[in-house]
């Protein structure tokens, strides 16, 4: 039997640089994230009703004509009441548990700091570029509504953004991405294992790496490769790095630079990872990130990337505008084009070959326990899938990660 | 300590205009206000649950103990009950106003009615 309520937030992975969270704090979180999960299965469900039952029907009454496109039904929801309670709802949830994951960092930012520059400071490990830039799309507007964004510093070796990253995934995700925060990263070694159980890398670049959650993973998978992960947020990496000294990974290399730029040998990776990251980006960044990724990859190496999967001629103009709804409300605006841009034919624009390409999905991997059985109920697009029953049938199905990629 | 100003930092706007989604955003601001005000009363009947917890378990009920209390499983359980009791009761509005859209044979009009009783 599945869980129907989450793990109360004392039940989330801590290492020794976690911040001290008091009890008003963890209960703050658990409020949070039992409001996101009653919001998102017994609130969100309405909207579908509302659509249904009022909202499309109106449309067509005072239009004379059915709802064509994903902006139309955005438009014609946004006058609905029972919509904007959710929606405000929804939002207001998110900014609460920026706020509540901010100052739990930050009445205590000195010691982080200085905890986190133990396991940073005179390591070959982390490399921080004071001349690194934020993109002009991160720099326009913080992304999931997190002030400051992944770079932003607001005193020496900040580490605000990564700390606050990972105190708050919990209550964002609802507890799904399992308790060290890592459920992405264990999926992609279970893809990569099922799916090509013969590849052993040697060298990876996981680039967007933010705190490297998702690269331990990797890590752990293939101890005998080099790991490194690039990213252009300062607090970001050097929460992570020091993350990963006291998680024992002290082997994962931290990068500071816009993965555009970024300076290593053409022809040096092996596998050059992706978690997350394009929908954050610009057409012309995938655009010119997927050449760099190439001009890295060595021949025979492996492009993958987990993203949100496009929508497919089946998916409702409905089910659209849910998808699409964090582009505008929660502050990730280039989510919505991902939606409908072809990766393949950048892929192809970048020098991969059509016949190497490959796509699929994996389940959530989420370690035993009451993770596991809560994390079963809160999988995603499930809905749209239609399961072929192939056993060799590759295809995405549905499953709680979509993942893409190339050979080179 | 360096010099912040930690609420301020905490409740920091993101950058991006902010969506407002009522139709009078003066909805929107206490709306916000009052889920604010329910996390704290969560928080508040979190804590009156440990202490109780602590009282059962005849310990003394010290802010350290407070802090370091960890709920076992049932307890755990029992607690996100709570919070899932506690919120659909605050929202009880909302799920009316969902059973109303579901359906229709709820939403008959008083005025309307009065007018067809006097009537029949
Ligand atoms: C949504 S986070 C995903 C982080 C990580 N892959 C994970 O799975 O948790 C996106 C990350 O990409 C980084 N990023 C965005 N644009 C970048 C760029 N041009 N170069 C390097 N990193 C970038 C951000 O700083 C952020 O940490």
């Amino acid at each position: 039997m599945a869980n129907t309520l989450p793990p109360t937030y004392d039940r989330n992975g801590r290492h020794p640089l976690s911040p001290k969270v008091d009890h008003d704090e963890i209960a703050r979180f658990n409020f949070l994230t039992n409001l996101n999960v009653h919001i998102g299965q017994r609130v969100s469900p309405g909207n579908r009703t509302a659509f249904d039952n009022r909202v499309s029907p109106k449309f067509k009454q005072e239009t004379g004509r059915p709802l064509e496109t994903r902006q139309q039904v955005r438009d014609a929801m946004k006058k609905d009441p029972f919509y904007q309670c959710w929606a405000a709802l929804r939002r207001n949830t998110m900014e609460q548990r920026q706020q509540a994951g901010r100052h739990v960092v930050l009445r205590q930012l000195d010691d982080l700091i200085e905890r986190a520059k133990e396991h940073n400071d005179g390591k070959e490990t982390l490399k921080i570029d004071p001349s690194a830039e934020a993109p002009r799309y991160l720099a326009a507007v913080d992304n999931h509504c997190m002030p400051g964004s992944y770079y932003t510093e607001i005193v020496p070796d900040d580490v605000l953004a990564g700390a606050n990253y990972e105190t708050g995934l919990f209550v964002t995700t609802a507890g799904s991405m399992s308790s060290k925060g890592d459920g992405g990263g264990r999926s992609i070694v279970n893809f990569v294992r099922d799916r090509f159980p013969d590849f052993s890398p040697k060298r990876i670049l996981d680039l967007g790496a933010g705190i490297g959650a998702n690269t331990l993973p990797l890590a752990s998978a293939f101890p005998d490769a080099e790991v490194v992960a690039v990213d252009v947020g300062a607090p970001m990496l050097r929460w992570g790095h020091a993350r990963a000294q006291v998680l024992g990974h002290d082997n994962v290399r931290f990068i500071h630079s816009d993965g555009d730029t970024v300076d290593f040998e053409p022809n040096s990776f092996d596998w050059v990872q992706t978690t997350m990251f394009w929908h954050e980006t610009s057409t012309s960044a995938i655009q010119s990130m997927m050449k760099k990724a190439y001009d890295l990859i060595t021949p025979g190496g492996l492009f993958l990337n987990v993203e949100q999967p496009n929508f497919k001629p089946e998916t409702s103009l409905f089910d659209q505008f849910t998808r699409d709804w964090d582009a505008w409300y929660n502050n990730e605006p280039f989510w919505s084009k991902l939606h409908v841009m072809d990766v393949f034919e950048v892929m192809k624009a970048a020098g991969f070959q059509s016949d190497k390409m490959f796509d699929g999905g994996t389940e959530a991997d989420i370690e035993r326990g009451q993770f596991q059985s809560w994390s079963s109920t809160v999988s995603r697009h499930k809905a749209e899938a239609k399961d072929s029953g192939d056993a060799k049938d590759n295809s995405y199905k549905g499953e709680r990660w979509y993942l893409f990629g190339g050979w080179k | 300590m360096t010099d912040i100003d930690v609420n301020k930092l905490a409740n920091a706007k993101s950058k991006g205009k902010r969506p407002y989604f009522f139709d009078d955003p003066a909805v929107e601001r206490v709306l916000s206000i009052t889920m604010a005000v329910a996390t704290e009363l969560a928080v508040t009947r979190e804590r009156l649950d440990t202490v109780e917890r602590l009282l059962e378990a005849g310990k003394s009920v010290t802010k350290a103990n407070i802090d370091a209390y960890r709920p076992d499983d049932d307890a755990s359980k029992e607690r996100q009950q709570w919070h899932a009791d506690y919120i659909a009761r605050i929202l009880r509005i909302v799920h009316q106003e969902l059973e109303a859209v579901e359906n229709e044979a709820l939403n008959a009009d008083p005025e309307k009615l009065a007018d067809d009783f006097a009537a029949t």
